[in-house]
């Protein structure tokens, strides 16, 4: 398909090839490359401004980008013209402050893609979601409002919301960062969950304990460029570059404190 | 304190100002018993063509200014005349007095010489309200659109919608709640403007007021006219200090943005 027919095994799920997005005169991205397959957990590391966010934003079609492509099982989804909105429908994100639709309930939130993009009918969406709700301990929130529930619900709820949709590939966008401590865990058990069931995963993340024991491989990123990645084992304990051994130090210096 | 405070006001104005030199001469001209309880019931029979006026002109504003403020927002660069034309409208009717536009519309249109009833200064006199104030509510509506989070939007379209459907489905429901109490105060003031229409032609509240204190030679009718337009306009002014109160007490409360 991409006409190397070197490729033996299965297509990368999602792969990103020199992509390039500047905001303004910054570069963000420059020439990135990525590869994540099938069933992967991939986590992003790096300083706020490395560019993880971007790349999260970039494959869900939020941000254009300037330069490069961006496949999906082996699709271009990058190209210009292409409608968003049903490459959209296979890739969820979760954001780091959840944005659920404060007007309505926690149920309306889960079933009103499925419903408006779907063609779902009321009932059927209701049923599966709150076959999601209970899975994740929500169940009995289904009515409440987002602004009446803590900020690990929330972020629960912006996690199932997605999940409706089923997405073939989950991103998370520093999921956890805007929540108080002591919900951290909470949020971090349904991305557990998630990868059990053997959910292909981007994972942009501060949390570094959490992102050894989950990922199957770990990117650092610096200045827009994927400067090293391996497994988490690898990554952390025998970083090869210089800055990535310094970005290490730093961040496991202020948990450590 | 408040209460004494007031009291005392209250008290050296009912004594002091009719020790005024001019006083006799004011309440003959201005509060005469007799001319009021003459002109009063065919003052309210005028003012039931206010309230037609104002019945069929408020929708129209709305909706018309919705469209407005929805072509001033549309992203697609092909659209982007379409655009340019609301700025347009709004800069010109927004910049215009607004009896000005009723006296350009309400003489200069059924000087076309057209058939009646589209000669009519009262449908002309309306359509010039509608335009004036048009401009207005769609900046309304605008500030509303543009309050609700980008982040709602990236939810809405992470999910697959359209941007027809996230605008319908997200966004103008929490813009709209956002700016009810304005678009209140700018119905308050609507209500107040449908005299202009007399201006140029139909014998409403105003209007007929000005008839009777030239039979009575008395100011008493203006008086008079001006407690109906207090009736109707300080009730509604209440509603929508309390609406406006009770949304800032719920966005206070509120976590998302």
């Amino acid at each position: 398909m991409n006409g190397n027919g070197v490729r033996e095994v299965a297509l990368p799920k999602v792969e990103l090839r020199h992509v390039t997005k500047a905001f303004g005169e910054r570069v963000v991205l420059d020439e990135f490359d990525l590869v994540v397959d099938d069933g992967e957990v991939v986590c992003l590391i790096g300083a706020s401004g490395s560019g993880k966010s971007t790349v999260l934003r970039c494959i869900n079609l939020l941000e254009p980008i300037d330069d490069g492509e961006i496949f999906l099982d082996g699709n271009d989804i990058a190209m210009p013209g292409l409608d968003p909105d049903p490459i959209r429908q296979r890739i969820g994100i979760v954001f780091q402050q959840f944005n659920l639709f404060p007007h309505r309930s926690v149920l309306d939130n889960v079933t009103m893609a499925p419903r408006k993009v779907l063609g779902r009918g009321k009932a059927e969406s209701a049923a599966s979601a709150t076959v999601l709700l209970t899975r994740f301990g929500l169940r009995d929130k289904a009515d409440a409002y987002p602004d009446q529930l803590s900020g690990g619900q929330q972020q629960r709820v912006a996690i199932v919301r997605a999940l409706a949709m089923r997405p073939e590939v989950m991103l998370l966008d520093e999921i956890t960062s805007s929540l108080d401590p002591e919900l951290v865990g909470e949020v971090l058990d349904v991305v557990r969950e998630l990868k059990r069931e053997g959910m292909t995963m981007l994972i942009a993340t501060h949390e570094m304990a959490f992102a050894r024991e989950i990922a199957d491989r770990v990117c650092f990123l610096h200045d827009g460029v994927l400067l090293e990645s391996g497994r988490p084992s690898e990554l952390f304990d025998r970083p090869q570059q210089e800055r990535t051994r310094q970005f290490l130090a730093r961040v496991t210096g202020v948990t450590a404190r | 304190m408040a209460v004494v405070s007031t009291a005392v006001v209250g008290v050296a104005v009912v004594v002091l100002v009719p020790k005024a030199p001019g006083w006799k001469r004011v309440e003959a001209s201005f509060f005469a018993g007799d001319v009021f309880a003459d002109v009063f019931p065919g003052l309210l029979r005028a003012f039931w063509l206010d309230v037609k006026i104002f019945a069929w002109s408020a929708p129209c504003i709305l909706a018309l200014a919705m469209l407005i403020a929805l072509a001033r927002n549309v992203r697609s660069p092909a659209l982007f005349p379409l655009r340019l034309l609301a700025a347009l409208y709004t800069d010109v009717f927004r910049g215009v007095p607004v009896i000005l536009t009723i006296y350009l519309i309400g003489f200069g249109i059924p000087g076309l010489g057209l058939e009646r009833p589209w000669n009519s200064p009262l449908l002309w006199g309306s359509m010039a309200l509608v335009l004036a104030y048009s401009a207005y509510v769609a900046e309304v509506f605008r500030a509303g659109i543009e309050s609700v989070h980008e982040g709602q939007r990236a939810a809405a379209r992470s999910l697959g919608m359209s941007s027809r459907q996230t605008m319908t489905s997200v966004v103008l429901p929490q813009a709209v709640r956002r700016v009810v109490p304005a678009l209140m105060n700018d119905m308050i003031s609507l209500q107040k403007d449908v005299a202009l229409v007399s201006l140029i032609g139909p014998i409403e509240l105003l209007r007929q007021a000005d008839v009777d204190k030239s039979l009575n030679a008395n100011f008493t009718p203006y008086v008079a006219a001006a407690m109906i337009f207090l009736a109707v306009t300080i009730p509604l002014t209440r509603l929508a200090d309390y609406l406006l109160h009770r949304q800032r007490r719920r966005t206070g409360a509120t976590a998302v943005a």
